[in-house]
């Protein structure tokens, strides 16, 4: 058999994965690869400026396509750089395949020159990582990578490449089979435990679905679409959930937790059946456990066996694919026939009672440009259409409150991790997948600047984003909690001191526009719709509108701040449900 | 309550520092480990007892099982089915001439071998279960104890059953996990 260089093993396997494209930033231990490369045009790379721009940029692209994204690194500094984008995938599920150069193998261990232990560090933070030792065993483990990666409850898998494997020569034999025995994720869900929550279903009065980053993975939102309308459940989701169910749905009640909305933190506070579906019970939707619907029997429908009873008991298990359990469910409850028509009616009508006593809103201003009139109007001026990548902070709230997802695939967004400076590669990732779409990062200009070296990435590939900064001139959503909950103490959380946005875009070769007024906004944005490249808009909005309702740190999400507590009151008391 | 948990695992370099990542990055202990390779060469098994509650235990099951390098797990204490465990132990004790006689008689009793002896000490070498290690140390103590090394538990269950057969041709996760209530939500 004709032997292959490493490097071209490594391509010749990524190709038979169908890898398009690779986010990367060459360095001395991967020069052979990039030296490789330019014999592949089938696959696009994309060089980002900075290391974590390329793991979130291909994150971003897995977020958007749900294919796993691919990013190529060189050692130490390379590999180090990319850990922030590596937990950031782990925590949210997604699919990244990371290639990190490494020392040759016999230098390994010998602090030579740009060595770091990658493996040792991100052994907690992936999936499954790898250090190839041998250009032989090179094929078989990119395979296995890729099938770790996307398979059960995907995550991120770091392939460490040290330089002589690279380089090295074996035969290249891709069966794209492999028998990997501790690895066997239970997709069906157990037939037993299905039956077992279709007969809670029928049996509740109040049921409420709370669905998760799970639909998105599993491909499941028919299914989800399919229960709540057969059964008229109401469904409220997770941050990661969002597009996983109309957002303009009657029984969709928005997002819960935190950042939540009343009627869908009231409905959980009063059901008595709970469905969660591929969602794990984080902190930031339950806040505390003992007071998430407290009254509820659960069912907890999870690929990851570990997510199940682990922050919240529950009473049905099952573990499996949600797409695949819910067809089933769905199968189930049809042999029913429509016992539940008319049923529902009280519990609908109460929940919808708590929406409308309290709907999400915010006080309109002719003086002062609202955050969340601007992501009203790029929700107007897109149709809903667009993907939307956000950084972190309040203006990724306001996106999750105000910006009504409809489609899955369309929110980019670091929930479990919360890592600002994602949004921008992360979009850069969406909009190499997709150059026909509308593609927005909208950003706090705290967030922005942390990766802000990206806005050469968008020039150099013509991505037209569309980069909308909610600047406030502080971090928001720290200054947010320091208002009600540290007296007004402001500590380092002003961003007084900041890049002029617009003509920070020109020298990077760009468009930069600023809207300082309401009037202004709709004009801003439609300019920016309308130029072809990438457009930093710098929206200069109400530095003190905050993201209202929100559910006190450590209260449970049956108390909840409605509105901007009274100037005059000493503490801020949230609002405790009536039960 | 301590639990004896054991951990069929590929033969790799890094597993160990997997699973005691594992256990460390989500505040699990370890009381003791030991590890060595199995029948088949491709194959470890790993022993280790922790402590924890039925919830702790459950998750710490789960999140072993999560790894791809962990091929079967089993939890003695908590499955159906009895089980033996057995330690080895070295015990370094002080020995003057008018009690080295009475240290060979506990040493008898407990089935001890004396491996070293000088003119100070004697140093035997017990096999049991932990509660018998316990009890020939507290036995030893007013002797004076120099030095001990202990390898940790080792555990099979009883019968003709392997570790390997369990769930066999199936997932490592069992379908329908179990769950708890204790505490409530």
């Amino acid at each position: 058999m004709k032997k292959l260089t490493g490097a071209q093993v490594i391509f010749e396997s990524l190709l038979r994965q169908g890898v398009e494209v690779i986010f990367g930033y060459p360095g001395g231990a991967v020069i052979n690869l990039y030296d490789e490369l330019i014999h592949y045009p089938q696959i696009r790379h994309v060089l980002v400026r900075h290391e974590q721009g390329a793991v979130h940029a291909a994150d971003g692209y897995a977020r958007a396509t749900g294919k796993p994204g691919v990013c190529l690194v060189t050692s130490g500094p390379g590999a180090t750089n990319i850990v922030t984008g590596v937990v950031t995938a782990f925590m949210d599920s997604i699919p990244v395949v990371v290639l990190t150069g490494q020392v040759a193998t016999h230098e390994i261990g010998n602090d030579a020159f740009q060595e770091a232990d990658i493996l040792g560090i991100t052994r907690t933070c992936t999936k499954h990582n790898y250090l190839v030792k041998d250009t032989a065993d090179l094929a078989r483990t990119i395979g296995e990578a890729f099938h770790i990666a996307s398979t059960g409850r995907p995550g991120p898998v770091v392939i460490d490449l040290p330089k002589d494997v690279i380089t090295g020569e074996a035969p290249f034999e891709y069966s794209g089979r492999f028998e990997i025995r501790g690895y066997a994720p239970v997709t069906s869900g157990h037939p037993g435990q299905v039956k077992l929550a279709v007969r809670e279903i029928l049996k509740a009065k109040k049921p409420l679905i709370y669905a998760g980053g799970g639909i998105i993975h599993s491909g499941a939102q028919r299914e989800l679409l399919e229960l709540a309308e057969l059964t008229q459940i109401p469904v409220t989701v997770t941050l990661l959930g969002l597009g996983g169910f109309p957002g303009d749905h009657p029984l969709f009640l928005g997002m819960l937790g935190m950042h939540g909305t009343y009627g869908a933190n009231r409905a959980v506070s009063h059901c008595d059946l709970l469905i969660a579906i591929g969602s794990r019970f984080d902190d930031r939707a339950t806040g505390k456990v003992e007071a998430f619907a407290p009254s509820a029997r659960i069912i907890h429908v999870d690929i990851d066996p570990s997510s199940i009873s682990k922050n919240v008991t529950v009473d049905i298990p099952i573990v499996g694919d949600a797409r695949n359990v819910l067809a089933r469910m769905v199968k189930l409850l049809k042999e029913q026939g429509e016992v539940w028509k008319g049923a529902r009616k009280p519990w609908l009508e109460e929940v919808r009672r708590f929406s409308a006593e309290h709907p999400l809103r915010y006080e309109p201003s002719e003086d002062v440009i609202k955050p969340q009139y601007v992501i009203q109007e790029i929700h107007r001026l897109t149709g809903g259409q667009a993907i939307i990548a956000t950084e972190v902070g309040q203006h990724q709230m306001w996106t999750a409150q105000f910006y009504r997802f409809t489609q899955p695939r369309t929110i980019l967004s670091s929930g479990g991790l919360g890592t600002m400076g994602y949004g921008l590669p992360a979009a850069i990732g969406a909009q190499v997948a997709f150059p026909d779409r509308i593609v927005f990062d909208i950003a706090g200009e705290g967030s922005f600047q942390m990766n802000v070296q990206e806005l050469a990435t968008t020039v150099q590939y013509r991505l037209p984003i569309k980069i909308a900064i909610l600047n406030n001139r502080a971090l928001g959503m720290v200054r947010q909690w320091q208002e009600l909950f540290f007296d007004e103490r402001y500590s380092e959380t002003s961003m007084d001191v900041q890049p002029d946005f617009v003509r920070l875009a020109e020298a990077y070769g760009t468009v930069g526009l600023r809207a300082a007024h309401p009037k202004d906004v709709v004009p801003c944005l439609e300019k920016a719709l309308s130029i072809q490249g990438p457009v930093v808009m710098d929206f200069v909005v109400d530095p003190l509108e905050k993201v209202f309702p929100m559910v006190p740190p450590g209260h449970g999400i049956d108390q909840m701040i409605l509105e901007k507590p009274d100037k005059k009151a000493k503490k801020v008391v949230p609002l405790t449900f009536p039960s | 309550m301590k639990n004896t948990i054991s951990i069929l695992v590929e033969n790799k370099p890094g597993v160990l520092a997997r699973i005691a990542a594992m256990f460390s990055a989500r505040d699990y202990n370890i009381d003791s480990l030991s590890v060595a390779e199995t029948m088949d060469p491709t194959m470890s098994r790993i022993t280790c007892t922790a402590v924890g509650n039925d919830l702790q235990i459950e998750q710490v099951m789960k999140q072993l099982r999560k790894l791809i390098d962990v091929i079967r797990v089993i939890n003695f204490t908590t499955a159906n089915g009895d089980f033996i465990t057995r330690e080895m132990a070295l015990i370094k004790v002080k020995a003057r001439e008018r009690n080295r006689a009475e240290i060979m008689r506990t040493a008898d009793i407990f089935r001890a071998k004396i491996v070293d002896a000088s003119r100070e000490s004697l140093t035997l070498e017990v096999t049991g279960d932990e509660e018998k290690i316990n009890a020939i140390l507290e036995l030893l103590k007013p002797f004076g104890i120099l030095e001990i090394a202990r390898t940790g538990q080792v555990a099979l269950a009883r019968g003709g059953r392997r570790l390997m057969d369990r769930h066999s041709g199936s997932a490592k996760s069992a379908v329908g996990e179990k769950s708890h209530r204790p505490g409530g939500r």
